[in-house]
């Protein structure tokens, strides 16, 4: 395979089992393009289509419209929950300021860059390894960062809270600290692998040329193979953020005392809270919304990418 | 006596080879040790004993898991797992093959359609659920019962009612999960022979059996990751259920995992908590071996 990179709609030819040509493609005429024979032509199923596109469009993306409409207005509830803000205000925003969201905030973006940048350098060091070396015990390794792929925090909460309070061998309390949110993120197994299975693709004549002139490793991960993994750095940058911005259930653990609440956890203590309107919880959820959407809306090739070829690749 | 010295430094070479990818490795090796194996083997062992702050642990053998699985709310939360599970799987799975042959297709339009429709599936499940319990207002105010009112259907207490919060549960699992399947599916799609769709017309065939001969053997591996992958997201499912109800109300949606964190956090029974933990986890891991397994026989054939 020559990228990992697929799109989704139209694979690199290798991919395809057939492997069709471009011009074998470009002749077969559009109505085979789809599984169902969509064709551009006006007619009743093409106004099925956008009939239906409607109502997925409605059901999938307009309720995003409802948060930000509600944040932006004076005392949505219920029926003023619209598509479109009435009565426009800050004072939602305000509201939700005062009650810590901006710090919170902060809290999640420093979980989320320090986490992101560590599980990058720990996984493509491991992917190094397991790529580009061959050595003793290589299936076991590989086996076990499968595992903790296998090994989610939900299911290793109760422990893991404890081993948080109390680190073993240099007993450090990590609870109430960033750290006890980034540290389990470090090694996650699906990055490992995708950037493995990537790295197995470079040929191995560059790595040969590299070490005739007498590259040392940590040069030639850095200055010949990193280089040439960029579009799997995307994906797994992209991808790692995204779970790691979903995280909850280790923030919630990993604190010690609300203050330590990431922007997802701070923003269920703010619906408990009796005072503030739904108009703060939508504030809090455009603020806890807008990084996420952000690296979306800028890397979304690379994501969607991403998910298809971890699917493909099994 | 020359030959001695490049055997020298050939064996120093050699060790030193050996042990850079060890120095590659460590780090990860190193942080899933401490925080993933440690805390597996830890709770694994805590499952045996009744767990006493300051008093020091009891060995009580298999005490905790006699306890947790003759609970009765326990028992209650493996079929709402079971239920919630498989629903949201299977509901995730048609809609997300639905969104897939819906939105396949180059236009740029559609592009930006898969973009729109994907956003629930990169929103904080925190998120997801603030959004979901404003849409389920029980009261005529709500977004989704003021749509009702529209039709001139009564209110619905979505979240409140204890024979529908469950389900109402599952439909936010649906709609977080859909979209997701949905590129999974495309990139299946993507995969298939134009050429087959050509020839299945010129034999004349039904849609219907179009989709079923052409359409679904070729998207078979897609569909056995994301049954797998929806499965495993089942029986572990805790964010979207704490943030939506909490496993209220009266318990109606209580999940295993709601069920062991509420035991562990709340009641600070840790050995309890543990013990339903590694249930969890040997039922996973059960599941994940079958079905590698059967796809690897599958792949053999």
């Amino acid at each position: 395979m020559s990228a990992p990179v697929i799109d989704p709609v139209r694979p690199a030819a290798p991919d395809t089992p057939a492997g069709r040509s471009p011009q074998a493609r470009r002749t077969t005429p559009a109505r085979f393009d789809t599984a169902l024979g969509w064709n551009d032509r006006p007619g009743l199923a093409w106004g099925l289509r956008i009939l239906l596109c409607g109502v997925a469009l409605a059901i999938f993306a307009a309720p995003f419209l409802t948060i930000f409409s509600g944040a932006f207005t004076t005392h949505p509830s219920g029926s003023s929950l619209s598509f479109l803000p009435h009565d426009t205000t800050l004072s939602n925003f305000e509201v939700a300021g005062a009650q810590g969201m901006w710090d919170y905030l902060g809290n999640s973006l420093v979980i989320a860059g320090g986490g992101l940048l560590l599980q990058l350098v720990v996984c493509t060091l491991a992917a190094y390894a397991l790529a580009r070396h061959r050595f003793r015990g290589q299936a076991l390794i590989m086996l076990l960062f499968m595992m903790t792929l296998m090994l989610p925090e939900e299911v290793i909460a109760i422990p893991l809270s404890l081993v948080l309070g109390d680190v073993p061998v240099v007993h450090v309390d990590l609870k109430g600290t960033v750290w006890g949110v980034i540290l389990p993120l470090g090694a996650w197994g699906f990055s490992v692998m995708m950037l493995t299975e990537f790295m197995r693709d470079i040929p191995t004549e560059i790595e040969e040329a590299a070490r005739l002139d007498g590259v040392g490793e940590l040069r030639m991960l850095w200055q010949i193979i990193l280089p040439l993994c960029k579009p799997a750095l995307g994906v797994a940058g992209v991808l790692g953020f995204i779970m790691i911005w979903d995280q909850y259930l280790l923030p919630l653990i990993a604190a010690k005392d609300p203050t330590d609440y990431t922007v997802t956890v701070a923003l269920a203590t703010l619906r408990t809270d009796p005072v503030v309107g739904s108009g703060v919880v939508l504030a809090g959820a455009v603020i806890a919304l807008i990084p996420s959407l952000i690296v979306y809306l800028l890397l979304q090739r690379s994501l969607v990418t991403g998910i298809a070829a971890g699917a493909t690749k099994g | 006596m020359t030959a001695a010295v490049p055997a020298h430094t050939a064996r120093r070479a050699f060790d030193k080879k050996a042990l850079v990818p060890w120095l590659f490795l460590a780090p990860g090796l190193l942080l899933a040790l401490v925080f993933k194996f440690w805390p597996m083997a830890k709770g694994i062992w805590l499952s045996f004993f009744h767990v006493r702050p300051f008093l020091g642990n009891e060995w009580t053998g298999l005490d905790n898991y006699t306890r947790v699985l003759t609970d009765h709310r326990f028992q209650e939360a493996i079929g709402h797992t079971l239920i919630l599970g498989i629903g949201q799987a299977v509901g995730a799975i048609l809609l997300g093959f639905a969104l897939a042959l819906l939105l396949e297709g180059q236009a740029r339009s559609l592009k930006f359609l898969r973009t729109a429709v994907f956003l629930p599936a990169v929103t904080a499940t925190a998120v997801v659920g603030e959004l979901w319990r404003l849409m389920y207002y029980p009261t005529s105010d709500g977004l989704i019962n003021s749509g009702l009112h529209f039709f001139g259907l009564g209110t619905v207490q979505f979240l409140d009612n204890p024979n529908i919060a469950l389900y109402s549960t599952m439909a936010m699992g649906i709609w977080i999960w859909a979209p997701y399947n949905m590129v999974i599916f495309l990139a299946g799609l993507a995969g298939v022979d134009r050429s087959l769709y050509e020839a299945a017309a010129m034999d004349g065939v039904s849609l219907w059996q179009r989709l079923r001969y052409v359409t679904l053997p070729a998207i078979r591996s897609a569909l056995m990751i994301v049954l797998t992958l929806a499965t495993i997201r089942g029986l572990r499912v805790f964010t979207e259920v704490y943030v939506l109800t909490g496993g209220g109300p009266a318990g109606s949606t209580d999940v295993w995992m709601t069920r062991a964190y509420t035991l562990g956090f709340t009641r600070n029974d840790i050995g309890g908590a543990s013990a339903a933990s590694v249930v969890l986890l040997c039922v996973t891991l059960l599941l994940t071996v079958t079905v590698n397994h059967f796809r690897k026989r599958g792949e053999a054939r």
